[in-house]
């Protein structure tokens, strides 16, 4: 067995009285497809912007890729190779498909403010020109290379979901998370996601995903993590997961 | 040649436009500064004081200008991290005020008075000189890692992090910037006008450099360049608009809120402009 990649412990967040997270223990496999699932308010979410440093932890420890980083802003995590996607699309509006890649290339890329100033004048620096040529490719492995001067905001929604796994893609993530990645997804829709999450995956990204659509789980996922009201109430494969009395009652209530 | 009366009108319309671009740089990180102007009096204090008082040759003075007006935005920008939108503006503006109400109370630098007896140096090649590397730098800056930092914190801060933006180095980039621009902008100014007093920098200062901005548009830098062009030098064309300025100037920010919020050149009439840039070049 390989050491985790994202290893969290006694990981709590309260937002005022309400306990969102409390004392969770997780560790995420490198190279797998790992799936959160649990009811609407059971801190899916709030578990994602806690790994990617949109909010701070109250109490509890995140380890990826063997340092602790629950102490690093956002930005650095992301550097480190931790991406996400956001459960309501969070495209830059004023900005096109391909201009939406390249943003997610910051942290890969080089170039200050005061870069413009240099290089040869008209042309390109040998940066931008790598960034642009990276950008391209990843257009081209989610299937948006049309689309590229479009500004990102007029996308059909599906394409949206996607653009933003190629933005995210962009930053060269060792672990993606996926919040929601289907959601508002049409069947052929879900079936293309389905294949663009395989094939990511198997370019070694490890993925995490929150769905709700338990079908897409079921074919993904080798491991199921089961959250309900903050706490982690069941994990382990997919079927066994959904025999679990404990997860039977969390979704359908007890009698 | 130019008459002198035309000359001393693109002059003062040439660093209207330097100051819109000191506005617009942060404002295209979102970061919105009411107090251009007193980023404008440091930089302007601070090279005619060198020229006057140490005999400084007038590039090394100008340079001192932006060098004053970059380290105050790098200063000024901290306490800004913290804040947002119109919080933003009411810190910024305060910070404009006390550097007024600073010049206004140091004897060394002329205090309510003024400071006369600066050397005339500012000439209009020094003015569209800066403008072309300013216009040259901003047009550099949209195709670039900087340029889409930027854009990415003025659409959605929280995103642009999670995408690995250091959204604290990019604001105080932004405002260090500005400021270097806007404390040039006052150093040509105050080797033009030869006197300075504090009240030329004051809140009418950084309203109407905000105003140029924003009357044309925020979409692009050539917005601020437009803008600030349009109203600096129609006052100087039609009488009355001269001498109804402030309310004129107003009227035309209700008109333009009803009308063209957006400011003149959108991103719709900019595409439709560079497209027929493009189609040229490809006739051609």
């Amino acid at each position: 067995m390989s050491a985790p990649l994202l290893a969290v412990s006694g990981l709590s967040r309260s937002f005022g009285k309400l306990v969102v997270l409390s004392e969770l223990d997780l560790s995420v496999e490198p190279r797998g497809i790992h799936a959160i699932i649990g009811p609407n308010g059971a801190g899916k979410t709030t578990f994602f912007n806690l790994v990617t440093g949109a909010l701070s932890a109250d109490a509890g420890h995140i380890r990826f890729d063997g340092s602790e980083i629950g102490d690093l802003p956002a930005y650095r995590r992301t550097a480190l190779g931790i991406c996400r996607t956001f459960q309501n699309i969070r495209l830059f509006g004023s900005m096109s498909v391909l201009e939406n890649v390249l943003l997610g290339l910051h942290c890969r890329s080089r170039g200050g403010l005061l870069s413009p100033l240099l290089g040869v004048p008209f042309r390109r620096t040998s940066a931008e020109t790598s960034a642009r040529q990276r950008a391209e490719e990843i257009l081209e492995l989610v299937g948006l290379t049309p689309r590229a001067y479009q500004p990102a905001t007029e996308l059909p929604y599906g394409e949206q979901r996607r653009l933003e796994i190629a933005r995210a893609l962009a930053s060269a993530p060792k672990l993606l998370l996926l919040d929601e990645p289907s959601a508002g997804m049409n069947t052929q829709e879900t079936l293309e996601l389905e294949g663009l999450i395989l094939q990511v995956n198997r370019r070694d990204v490890t993925i995490l995903l929150i769905e709700h659509k338990m079908s897409l789980v079921m074919k993904l996922s080798k491991v199921v993590t089961v959250l309900n009201f903050g706490q982690k109430i069941a994990e382990g494969s997919p079927t066994a997961v959904q025999r679990d009395p404990r997860v039977i009652e969390a979704y359908l209530g007890s009698e | 040649m130019l008459s002198d009366h035309t000359v001393s009108i693109l002059i003062f319309a040439g660093i209207d436009v330097i100051m819109a671009l000191s506005f617009y740089l942060p404002a295209s990180a979102g970061q919105l500064s009411a107090g251009q102007g007193g980023f404008m009096a440091l930089g302007a204090y601070t090279a005619a004081y060198l020229t006057v008082q140490h005999r400084v040759p007038f590039p090394l003075a100008l340079a001192a200008g932006g060098l004053v007006g970059g380290l105050v935005g790098l200063a000024v920008g901290f306490p800004a991290l913290r804040l947002r939108g119109l919080y933003l503006v009411l810190v910024t503006f305060g910070f404009g005020e006390v550097v007024r109400v600073l010049f206004l109370n140091a004897p060394a630098f002329g205090g309510p008075g003024g400071f006369a007896g600066i050397p005339p140096a500012t000439t209009i090649w020094h003015v569209l000189g800066l403008l072309i590397v300013l216009v040259y730098f901003f047009t550099r800056l949209n195709g670039s890692r900087m340029g889409r930092a930027f854009a990415a914190l003025r659409d959605d801060e929280a995103a642009a992090e999670a995408m690995g933006v250091n959204s604290t180095y990019v604001k105080l980039a932004a405002f260090t910037a500005g400021g270097v621009i806007a404390g040039l902008g006052g150093a040509l100014y105050a080797h033009y006008t030869l006197f300075i007093d504090p009240e030329a920098f004051g809140v009418g200062r950084s309203l109407f450099v905000m105003l140029y901005a924003v009357f044309g548009g925020l979409s692009s830098f050539w917005g601020a360049v437009v803008g600030a062009t349009i109203l600096s030098v129609l006052p100087e064309l039609l009488r009355w608009v001269k001498d109804w300025r402030e309310i004129f100037y107003g009227l035309l920010v209700l008109a333009m809120m009803l009308v063209r919020p957006q400011g003149l050149l959108d991103t719709t009439l900019l595409a439709r402009l560079s497209l027929r840039g493009e189609r040229a070049a490809a006739r051609g």
